[in-house]
């Protein structure tokens, strides 16, 4: 190349979009992130955290009264022998996808925006995944039984049938929540040792200190910690997608025409990430403007979410086709019923309606940049998914049991009030653990945004006449260069 | 409980920016110190290189657990659910465990019902793998811990805001009250201070 050339010939590398707005310093995030935590809440806060403590406590009146009555005081008998139970399962549980989307898949694929978003996200995944396994455990009917799912040695002499898709489900959902904590606990470690830095003695320092473990901020644990951070992303990725995909097993093993497609454990994941995201994003958006968390959540992050929503709706919307596509050509006339009647002729077809609606039609709306930075209109998307997803669940689930092979085996299902409180009951419970999180957690990574910022990188301007992007450089380095031999 | 009595436990110098950091760090490794760190609000990029640190072992950990994992995963579900370990001459195992044979939906006995076990398997390889992430992790930098002598500092709490650091600690062989200090100095560090440690 001829080294005369003109400067305005090489082509220009455009800067990135900043990931936090306003050049804001290392200290004004520590202010703003643990002030939250620190100051008197807003007013908004006790408004919805009372109704959630009162729907927490409806739910566990209904749980009260089921156990006292027996699990009859659920809408479901024969034939439609999981309803809003495993609904409601499959729905919390899809929920929780998103944060682990966010912790372990954007980290392990350098999307550096995660860092203002993964940290709620994490929390959600967690208080959603205790909501959902809220139903299966009652569902077995005698609760006080259900530590039998365990693999533990019993007086019976009986173990459990590890065949079964539903023991799967026991392994996928328990280790999903337990890595999901360690991987969230993790994370929180040096923000704990932040907001433990900031407190007066007491009770309180006592117990940040306490969970932040000492923590000192040395390279030599920040090296160790950022490969156990990479290592637990690296777990939790194909772990997300296991666990929904043994969800759908629970349905696609099976041979109720309707459930048994092989389409199910795409479908199921990307139905998951797609309701999950929904989720987040009517979370973070209130969120962010009540604690004035506008240059941590920029716009930036609500577009690239909503866009990974336009995508994975999408997904869904291909994957509903493709269902009514193989019904018609697999020329099987069950599986053809089974969709005709979910269309067409069945008793709940409203269902199904709703369902293609909100999750396919709503979402395309996110093509259009305008509508993807207007919070009003990412909200009403959010909600229509939020919404779509259950009836997703509930079209798969419900209203393909209330028409089986034979018809002196159909029946219509109707929810019990119980099945109606329970539901609303859990929304205040996952509501009322997200704002205790709020109250008393960092609610975004301190030190994950602190790192992104461009005064983090120890060779800021050093190559900025080149245009060349800082961190390939660096991990160029990391790789090649040689280490040093230790004296 | 206060005692006359202390220790030092080394020199702790400050600096502004992630960029002094970084080449102070470069400079003390290259004094040949052992016995010293960085501490910082947030992991810094490249800082592993600057210090001569290598690569942390804690992989070879996790690989561990999660062999271990996989393979409890087989045992358990192989010495319930079939009859594999009678066919290698291991009988006596499934006796051990007492199993009352389950015997449903049709599927083989035998180990070729093996693709069933899969799921149990990769999970509790996943699950076994992430505790050992956590605790061989917390193995290896020492924690949690009480205290620290560092926190003795009235400075040093600033490294969870906005302060970097470094420490070099009284225990390497190349730590001197004056030499230390002088590089400290050299390299560009603020607020110089002797840590002590109560004893």
């Amino acid at each position: 190349m001829d080294a005369s050339a003109p400067a305005s010939n090489t082509p220009r590398i455009l800067d990135r979009e900043p990931l936090v707005l306003n050049n804001r310093s290392y200290s004004w995030i520590t202010n703003r992130i643990c002030g939250i935590v620190e100051n008197k809440q807003p007013a908004l806060w006790w408004i919805l955290f009372i109704p959630s403590v009162l729907l927490t406590g409806l739910m566990a009146f209904c749980f009260t009264y089921l156990i006292s009555t027996g699990v009859g005081v659920w809408g479901q008998k024969q034939p439609v022998a999981w309803a809003w139970d495993i609904t409601n399962f499959v729905f919390w549980i899809g929920i929780g996808h998103a944060g682990t989307l966010i912790s372990a898949i954007l980290f392990l694929t350098r999307q550096k925006w995660r860092t203002s978003v993964n940290r709620a996200a994490e929390a959600m995944t967690i208080f959603a995944v205790m909501c959902a396994g809220l139903f299966p455990a009652f569902h077995v009917g005698r609760v006080w039984m259900v530590w039998f799912l365990a693999p533990i040695p019993n007086a019976n002499a009986i173990w459990q049938n590890f065949k079964s898709p539903l023991l799967w489900d026991v392994f996928a959902v328990s280790t999903y929540f337990s890595v999901s904590a360690v991987f969230w606990f993790l994370g929180l470690v040096p923000d704990l040792a932040t907001l433990r830095d900031r407190c007066r003695p007491g009770l309180k320092k006592f117990l940040y200190g306490f969970f932040a473990l000492g923590w000192r901020g040395g390279n030599r644990h920040w090296s160790h910690y950022e490969t156990a951070y990479m290592l637990l992303a690296a777990l939790s990725t194909p772990l997300v997608l296991s666990v929904h995909s043994v969800v759908s097993f629970d349905f696609a093993t099976s041979v109720v025409p309707g459930w048994h497609t092989t389409i199910f454990p795409p479908y199921f994941v990307a139905g998951a990430i797609f309701g999950g995201f929904a989720m987040v994003l009517t979370l973070m958006i209130p969120v962010r403007r009540i604690y004035g968390l506008d240059d941590l959540i920029t716009p930036k992050h609500v577009d690239n979410m909503a866009k990974i929503i336009l995508l994975t709706g999408t997904i869904v919307g291909y994957a509903y086709c493709m269902e009514l596509f193989v019904a018609y050509y697999s020329a099987n006339p069950y599986e053809a019923d089974a969709f005709t009647l979910r269309g067409l002729t069945g008793p709940s077809t409203w269902a199904y309606y709703f369902m293609f609606s909100f999750n396919v039609f709503a979402p395309q709306l996110f093509w259009y940049r305008p509508f993807r930075h207007n919070m009003w209109v990412v909200m009403f998307v959010c909600m229509c998914v939020n919404a779509g997803m259950w009836f997703e669940r509930y079209v798969i689930i419900a209203t393909t049991l209330e028409r089986h092979m034979i018809p002196g085996s159909w029946g219509v299902y109707q929810a019990t009030w119980v099945d109606k409180y329970t539901f609303l009951g859990t929304f205040g419970f996952f509501m009322m653990l997200f704002l205790l999180f709020l109250r008393f957690l960092p609610v975004i990574a301190i030190g994950e945004v602190k790192g992104v910022l461009p005064q983090s990188n120890p060779h800021q301007d050093d190559h900025a006449e080149h245009g060349i992007q800082e961190e390939d450089l660096m991990a160029y380095a990391d790789r090649h260069v040689p280490k040093p031999a230790a004296a | 409980m206060s005692t006359t009595l202390k220790r030092v436990h080394g020199y702790l110098a400050e600096f502004d920016s992630v960029k002094d950091l970084y080449h102070a760090a470069e400079q003390v490794r290259d004094a040949g110190y052992q016995r010293w760190d960085v501490h910082s609000p947030f992991p810094i990029h490249g800082m592993d290189t600057a210090m001569g640190n290598p690569r942390s072992i804690l992989p070879k950990f996790v690989f561990c657990g999660g062999i271990t994992g996989t393979t409890i995963a087989f045992i358990l579900q192989t010495i319930t659910q079939t009859n594999f370990w009678s066919h290698i001459g291991l009988g006596f195992l499934q006796k051990i465990v007492e199993t009352y044979p389950t015997v449903v939906q049709g599927k083989p006995t035998d180990i070729w019902t093996l693709p069933a076990f899969f799921p149990v398997m990769f999970e509790l390889t996943i699950l076994f793998s992430a505790f050992t992430t956590l605790f061989g992790l917390l193995a290896l930098i020492g924690l949690p811990r009480w205290n620290h002598p560092l926190f003795a500092s009235k400075n040093f709490p600033k490294f969870s805001d906005d302060g970097f650091f470094v420490c070099i600690e009284a225990r390497d062989p190349k730590f001197s009250q004056e030499g230390t200090k002088t590089l400290l100095e050299k390299v560009g560090g603020k607020n110089i201070e002797l840590v002590e440690d109560e004893l």
